[in-house]
């Protein structure tokens, strides 16, 4: 044999099948599609309203919470601004949805069932929402990324807060059609979002569907992620990043990336934000109010730990909703069951670990043996 | 330039009080390396404390607020002071120690669990003494959850304005005043009219809104409003305000705030103790092995950062009378604010965060004042990005070099 063909039996060896890899890919995308439709009809027709709606916000947090871990637990770098980017992309996402409703339908009212033009405009809008955010994110990130630590920290922290002042700036929003025509090029640069009042009557398409199937995007996005050489390159930033500069990794380069993919997903989880009912989106929302709450859960759930940051994003929303009938004491005895936690349980549910590396590991430990 | 002398005025005065929290943020990351995101709460609780003091137990005292000498002022400082720096203890003692050497995720993660419970702790309310008749409000622990107003312990008048002239009051009418000696009222001036009333105890001010000119004694001068009480034969004062008012609370909270950190900086670069602090932030480990106790020395700190912070409560109460609940967006963003100071400055070094307060201060007020006053915070923030890329570690921060 020729060493030529020997050098191209490894190259078919290292080099992915695209063929298998687009299957894989399309494999995935059903499974996630079916999911959602399983959780839709099946779940969604045995819960009521109030279980419902929890099942929204802890899918929201879901997204947000996972997307901040490739931030924060996977590359170990340190946002605090991420519900900037949560805000980006659902006012962006919320922005399309709400005119262009007044545009097609003349009516900010949401069209029924599953699958509709309404409805295919709000995941489009979702998914522009997402990458507005991610856009925010290359910008915030490429410059700041040379910082460590808590000057990180601080700047997205800053990021957060100029955000929210740049959206009360925004102009009033206007609620019909003819309206948007008539405007004025002053009434619509800064666009009209609402201000400090507020973005209302945005309409309310976030379903269990979509919510669903994006949060299993999003999982699916980060399992991978953490498995590719990219997640592993980012996993040795954490670790040490003077050692990882040493062995070859693009520093700045990956953590670019892993803010943008973070940045992407918390754009999408605002916009399924924005979308619910009853939802006024205010500035606040970009506050860092919210961005800690993000981190909690992330903190909360060990960092790294993807599975965690999801399990320990549900248990927060289904706590605070159950801790409503607590009245003024609820944020009293949530802040100290935090500083609790930290104290008693410093490396959150399960460390850097997922769920079954931590439940799984008597079984998994006895399969090696046998 | 009345307008930029008066803006000026503003930043020095809002300067100190960033200067002073900014220093508590500093103190702290010195010497533990992490943001005590709780530091703006204590903030809160200097000015909520400084207000139950000063309208619910001074009046118990037989001390009418608005009218208490400036002992009593010092007093209300003082309480607010020692009680935040007993809470800044607690904190550290309870909260933070546990955590020595745990990583710094956690340990911030603590401090906002620390701002969040004093945030909501803080609007709480159990009346502990019942309201006993006119002036004597009741008294509530915590603060509760709706805004009160501040008394004025320092009277809201300007240092600079010049009386004009004094006498009596020769007659009163509806909205119009005779005086008994003669007055010319120049062009482009704003004069008030101070009347004591017999036997009332201080002044009422009203507005003189007559027109320019020459005024005869016994000639009508047309006022604001009539003061309760005045009467022919009541003393007058007529002054005229200054073009740039120097007021007399921001002159307090300049001194107060200069005196402190006097004090502070006295402590630190000469007393032993803060020779220990100077270690300790220098090298905990190396400090620990030369005898410095450590523990001691690190729970003086926060004590001292807290009572600073307490005094910045206080003198913002004195400026701005409304006092919001605890949890409040405006008491973040003063917190933030200072924050924003101490890293501008360098965080961990005393004179740059009394440096960056006074920048951020500038930029804020100036910006606010000539570009808009809507983006105000969007400056402040700017300019913390803009240092940060520039000087990564502030403007008198050391440069750390990370080593293998």
């Amino acid at each position: 044999m020729s060493p030529v063909s020997k050098l191209d039996e490894q190259a078919a060896l290292v080099m992915p099948d695209r063929g298998r890899a687009a299957l894989n890919a399309l494999v995935t995308g059903l499974a996630c599609i079916a999911a959602a439709l399983l959780v839709h009809f099946v779940v969604g027709s045995m819960v009521g309203p109030f279980v419902t709606r929890i099942m929204l916000d802890a899918g929201v947090m879901i997204i947000l919470a996972v997307s901040l871990n490739i931030v924060n637990g996977f590359t170990g770098q340190f946002s605090i601004g991420h519900a900037g980017f949560m805000a980006v992309g659902a006012y962006v996402a919320a922005g399309i949805t709400y005119y262009s409703s007044l545009a097609l339908f003349g009516s900010y009212q949401a069209q029924t069932g599953l699958i509709s033009v309404g409805s295919l405009i709000f995941a489009a809008s979702a998914l522009v929402g997402g990458l507005a955010a991610a856009g925010a994110g290359w910008v915030v990130g490429l410059p700041s990324l040379r910082l460590r630590g808590d000057y990180l920290a601080i700047v997205t922290l800053g990021f957060g807060e100029i955000v929210r002042v740049l959206l009360q700036q925004s102009n009033p929003q206007l609620f019909s059609w003819d309206e948007t025509r008539a405007a004025s090029l002053k009434e619509l640069v800064p666009p009209p979002l609402g201000g400090a009042q507020g973005f209302q009557s945005i309409p309310t398409y976030t379903s269990l569907f979509w919510v669903a199937l994006f949060v299993a995007i999003t999982l699916v996005f980060c399992f991978r992620l953490k498995r590719s050489s990219e997640g592993r390159a980012m996993l040795s930033i954490r670790e040490d990043e003077i050692a990882a500069q040493a062995m070859g990794v693009n520093i700045t380069n990956l953590k670019v990336r892993a803010f943008m993919f973070a940045s992407f997903f918390a754009g999408v989880g605002g916009a399924l934000y924005a979308h619910q009912l009853g939802t006024a989106l205010r500035p606040t929302d970009a506050g860092f109010a919210r961005s800690f709450e993000i981190l909690i859960a992330v903190v909360l759930g060990g960092l790294g730990s993807i599975s965690g940051a999801a399990l320990a994003a549900v248990l927060l929303t289904v706590a605070s909703a159950l801790m409503i009938e607590l009245g003024p004491w609820r944020m009293v005895l949530y802040a100290l069951a935090l500083i609790l936690i930290m104290i008693f349980r410093p490396g959150g549910l399960f460390g850097v670990k997922e769920a079954w590396e931590v439940f799984g590991g008597l079984w998994r430990r006895k399969a090696v043996a046998r | 330039m009345g307008d930029l002398l008066q803006t000026l005025i503003t930043v020095i005065s809002v300067g100190s009080l960033y200067a002073l929290i900014a220093l508590g943020y500093t103190m702290v990351y010195g010497i533990l390396k992490f943001i005590n995101f709780a530091h703006s709460d204590v903030v809160v609780i200097g000015a909520w404390t400084s207000f139950t003091t000063a309208a619910v137990l001074l009046p118990r005292l037989g001390v009418t607020p608005t009218e208490a000498p400036w002992w009593a002022a010092a007093g209300v400082l003082m309480l607010a002071m020692v009680v935040c720096g007993l809470v800044g203890f607690c904190v550290e003692r309870f909260a933070y120690r546990p955590l020595r050497g745990a990583p710094r995720l956690n340990v911030l993660i603590t401090a906002i669990g620390v701002s969040l419970f004093f945030q909501n702790f803080g609007q709480l309310k159990y009346e502990v003494l019942k309201p006993d008749g006119p002036g004597k409000p009741a008294m509530s622990l915590p603060f509760g959850a709706q805004p009160q107003g501040m008394p004025r312990l320092v009277g809201s008048r300007a240092l600079n304005d010049a009386t004009v002239s004094r006498g009596t009051l020769a007659g009163v009418d509806g909205a119009v005043v005779r005086l008994s000696e003669g007055v010319s009222l120049e062009e482009r001036r704003q004069y008030s009219i101070r009347v004591t009333p017999a036997g009332a105890p201080r002044a009422i001010e009203a507005m003189v809104v007559a027109p320019a000119g020459r005024y005869e004694p016994g000639q009508d001068l047309r006022v604001g409003f009539m003061p309760a009480g005045a009467a022919p034969g009541s003393a007058y004062a007529l002054v005229r305000s200054a073009r740039v008012p120097i007021q007399l609370v921001d002159v307090a909270i300049v001194a107060t705030a200069g005196l402190l950190m006097v004090l502070l900086q006295l402590l630190v670069y000469r007393t032993k103790f803060g020779m220990a602090m100077r270690a300790v932030s220098f090298n905990t480990t190396t400090a620990s092995l030369m005898g410095v106790a450590v523990n001691r020395v690190i729970s003086l700190t926060f004590v001292l950062g807290t009572s600073l912070a307490a005094a910045a409560g206080f003198l913002y109460s004195l400026k701005y009378v409304t006092l919001q609940q605890t949890a409040h967006q405006g008491w973040v963003l003063l917190g933030l604010k200072a924050f924003v100071a101490a890293v501008v400055g360098g965080i961990g070094n005393i004179q740059g965060a009394v440096l960056g307060g006074f920048l951020i201060a500038f930029v804020e007020q100036f910006g606010a004042r000539y570009i808009s006053s809507d983006l105000r915070d969007v400056y402040v923030f700017g300019v913390l990005i803009l240092v940060l890329l520039l000087r990564p570690t502030g403007i008198l921060g050391s440069t750390v070099r990370e080593k293998v």
